[in-house]
């Protein structure tokens, strides 16, 4: 008996979203990223068009992170603090694709670093690398929105990826998106209808839909990570059936929420059962990027060398022999 | 064509005597034809019934067991995603031994592999099985395995051993253990005989569909019923595809070849690369993953993600209520209450960790529920809060007479003061993540 391969076929297609932006097109990146456009579930070529992989970012901080871990001061010390040397580093040895600077020293709880201080900074990243740029803020939102309007006006033509808008300041956010010809990020509590009700608010007020990246937000390994999961997975079938709202390129932060958590700190000594803490660090954000990769997550900001390598090795495996040829 | 509940019911012989471990034929009709049951757990069915229920009443993916004690269950699924309804039978986790080893090296492992759990979420992880590859020409070493496994452990075992005459030396010796065969080659008639004669089940290996396909059909026509399914494949990507052809034919198409659990052996570059292939087929439809080596970070973190996964969707997980401490708190730290939702907890303890201050933490038993919906069903209201800060005597723990409640309920902070004198309550931000701006600019102590 011969098997026949049950196939699906949707009728929806995940747009396609570009960051980054060449000299020809107004920036100043030696190319852009691609991200979405497949018509079929993560990996599932055998029954879809997946012209674009999983894209991996890295990021750099404008300040140290309090509890940034010890396994990844290992690998950064040297530059942690000068983050448009870091960025380098990501790119030319850790193989990031793209870059994201994290403003977190703009809260006014968190060093209230002012806007003029944040443009600098990313002007000098965009110097350092010629890959595109992603620029994440924070929840603070009264100083984020002032500290994105002023960067995004630096960045001006760069087609940065601004991250984040959520349903309380997205006007503010896609307005300075739209002046300044960048990406938005729009980020919703792992919820399927708040997530379609912010893509509706920003695409009623002419945002462009190929302008548009998802953040379901991220709940790492042991942290949520099943609910994220599962939006996801709901988003990606519900889009690829024709939900236009919901058609979205995500993005998560395996990388930030991994090393927040005690796994990525704590010491063997004190916890002889969780095993080596230099490998738990890096396994954390492992198993929560290729889990939500499955889930249908697209753009993947990461901190260690090692979880990036393991990652980006399967991406290019499964993309380079898609049908086993 | 599935049979309705009733349909079911008129086959069943309708004298509720509980046999099969439900109190009713009725309600063992309808849990056959949810494919929650198996005909063969009623040992009064008649020959009819068998006949017209055999293939209807059969789940899609066959539930197979390995081990004796407590053998692990896996299959029975029923669906393609979690948030359909649930995974049932979470991924067993087995880990390699070879024979080639010294007795020595051998023993430490084993004893090492059995006795390391860990608790999570009031939840004791561990791995399932062991895989004994016999990679040495000794027969007897083999054995001597076999005994070291057996006489240190109550794990299941699935051998892989390609010299047939120890396999069946092996498999008489594990008489009763109802133990995995490991083919890497073909199924031969001589391996359906030994999995038949010692209640064994059957691991395929196959590197295509039809392969595989005509192999499952084989070894059942032949009546081997309990198999494991094995497809070789050459990359993490393209395993996550037939994995999912494979459990979307057995679930969608009926297609009865397919209708086994999965398997992996998981092979990679390195530490990091194993996890990586790990997770994914964790995630996407394996019911067992072989490790090659013995590593407690890397359980922890598959245990913690099969724990994800395999959660209920419908039935939040809980943590235990009781008070948490955070950080090192004195008697003097301020008190937080919040609801025993995993969710919940899990990032109140860490804004409040992250927040740099020390604290304890108040988990009500709200029956797993979040903040606004708990209140909304009266599980976390005034009275409920203070009968249970009375129960657990937190006014003999701690100094302090200052409770911080979630913005989201102030509305219950007059009852609670009503119910709790002698403590002020004060009434904390909306959000986690505002706990470390909340901590500098309100006077908690």
């Amino acid at each position: 008996m011969n098997f026949e391969i049950p196939k699906e076929t949707n009728t929806g297609k995940i747009v396609e979203v570009t960051i980054g932006a060449t000299a020809e097109q107004g920036g100043t990146r030696s190319h852009t990223v691609t991200i979405g456009g497949h018509t079929s579930l993560p990996f599932h070529f055998f029954e879809g068009e997946h012209p674009h992989r999983p894209v991996i970012a890295m990021e750099v901080f404008d300040k140290v992170p309090a509890k940034y871990p010890g396994s990844l001061m290992d690998y950064y010390h040297d530059v942690i603090d000068k983050p448009a040397d870091m960025a380098k580093k990501c790119v030319e040895e850790h193989g990031a694709e793209l870059i994201s600077v994290r403003l977190e020293g703009t809260h006014p709880e968190k060093g209230d670093k002012s806007a003029d201080e944040a443009a600098e900074l990313v002007k000098q990243v965009l110097k350092s690398v010629s890959v595109p740029i992603i620029i994440t803020g924070h929840s603070h939102f009264e100083k984020t929105n002032e500290v994105m309007k002023k960067v995004c006006e630096a960045a001006e033509g760069e087609n940065c990826l601004i991250n984040y808008a959520e349903t309380d300041n997205y006007k503010t956010i896609a307005a300075a998106c739209i002046a300044y010809n960048h990406t938005i990020v729009a980020q919703s509590p792992m919820d399927v209808n708040l997530t379609k009700q912010l893509n509706i608010l920003l695409t009623d007020m002419n945002f462009p839909a190929e302008k548009i990246v998802v953040d379901p937000l991220t709940g790492t390994l042991g942290y949520g990570l099943e609910y994220t999961y599962s939006i996801m997975e709901r988003i990606r079938n519900d889009g690829l059936g024709g939900d236009k709202m919901l058609a979205f390129p995500m993005l998560i932060n395996p990388g930030y929420e991994s090393s927040r958590v005690k796994e990525a700190r704590v010491s063997r000594e004190d916890y002889p059962e969780w095993g080596d803490q230099e490998l738990r660090g890096a396994y954390w954000e492992i198993a929560t990027a290729v889990s939500l990769l499955a889930a249908g997550a697209e753009l993947l900001i990461m901190y260690h060398p090692k979880a990036v390598e393991a990652v980006k090795k399967n991406i290019s495996e499964a993309f380079d022999l898609k049908n086993g040829d | 064509m599935p049979l309705s509940g009733l349909d079911i019911f008129k086959l069943l012989p309708k004298t509720n005597c509980g046999d099969c471990g439900v109190p009713t034929c009725m309600a063992f009709a309808m849990k056959l034809a949810q494919k929650k049951a198996e005909l063969s757990e009623c040992p009064h069915a008649s020959e009819e019934a068998k006949e017209t229920l055999g293939a209807a009443s059969e789940p899609p993916v066959r539930l197979v067991k390995i081990g004796k004690a407590k053998p692990l269950e896996i299959g029975n699924e029923t669906v393609m995603f979690r948030h359909e309804k649930t995974f049932f039978h979470q991924t067993g986790i087995a880990l390699q031994l070879r024979t080639s080893e010294d007795e020595e090296q051998l023993l430490s492992k084993i004893k090492e592999i059995e006795n390391y759990k860990v608790e999570r979420v009031g939840e004791e992880l561990k791995a399932d099985l062991f895989f004994i590859s016999h990679d040495s020409e000794e027969k007897d070493v083999f054995l001597k395995t076999l005994q070291l496994v057996k006489q240190n452990s109550t794990k299941g075992i699935i051998l892989d051993c390609p010299d047939k005459e120890a396999l069946k030396e092996g498999l008489d010796w594990l008489k009763d253990e109802q133990p995995a065969i490991f083919l890497k080659e073909e199924v031969t008639d001589k391996d359906i005989e030994l999995a038949k004669n010692h209640n064994a089940s059957l691991v395929l290996t196959a590197y295509s569909f039809d392969d595989l396909a005509r192999q499952s059909e084989k070894a059942k026509q032949a009546g081997v019923n309990d198999l494991i399914l094995n497809l070789a494949s050459k990359n993490a990507g393209l395993q996550l595809q037939h994995n999912t052809i494979m459990r979307r034919s057995a679930l969608k198409k009926n297609f009865k070849s397919f209708g086994y659990p999965l398997f992996t052996f998981i092979q990679g570059e390195n530490e990091f690369d194993f996890l990586a292939k790990a997770s994914l087929f964790l995630c996407k439809y394996d019911s067992i993953i072989v490790l090659p080596r013995f590593n407690k970070a890397m359980l922890y973190t598959l245990f913690t993600l099969r724990q994800n996964i395999y959660t209920d969707p419908q039935k939040p997980i809980q943590v235990d209520p009781k008070v948490y401490p955070i950080g090192e708190p004195s008697p003097e730290s301020p008190v937080f209450v919040t609801t025993n939702f995993s969710l919940t907890y899990f990032i109140v303890s860490g804004e409040i960790e992250n927040s740099g201050i020390s604290a304890h933490l108040v988990v009500c038993d709200t029956e797993g529920q979040s903040v606004l919906t708990a209140w909304a069903a009266g599980k976390f209201v005034g009275e409920k809060i203070a009968a249970f800060i009375k129960d657990i005597k937190l006014e003999q723990q701690v100094k302090t007479r200052k409770l911080i409640i979630p913005g989201f309920v102030s509305q219950i902070s007059g009852d609670l003061e009503e119910s709790l004198p002698g403590w002020e309550v004060i009434v904390g931000c909306q959000e986690a993540a505002d706990i470390a701006s909340f901590v500098k600019t309100v006077k908690l102590t």
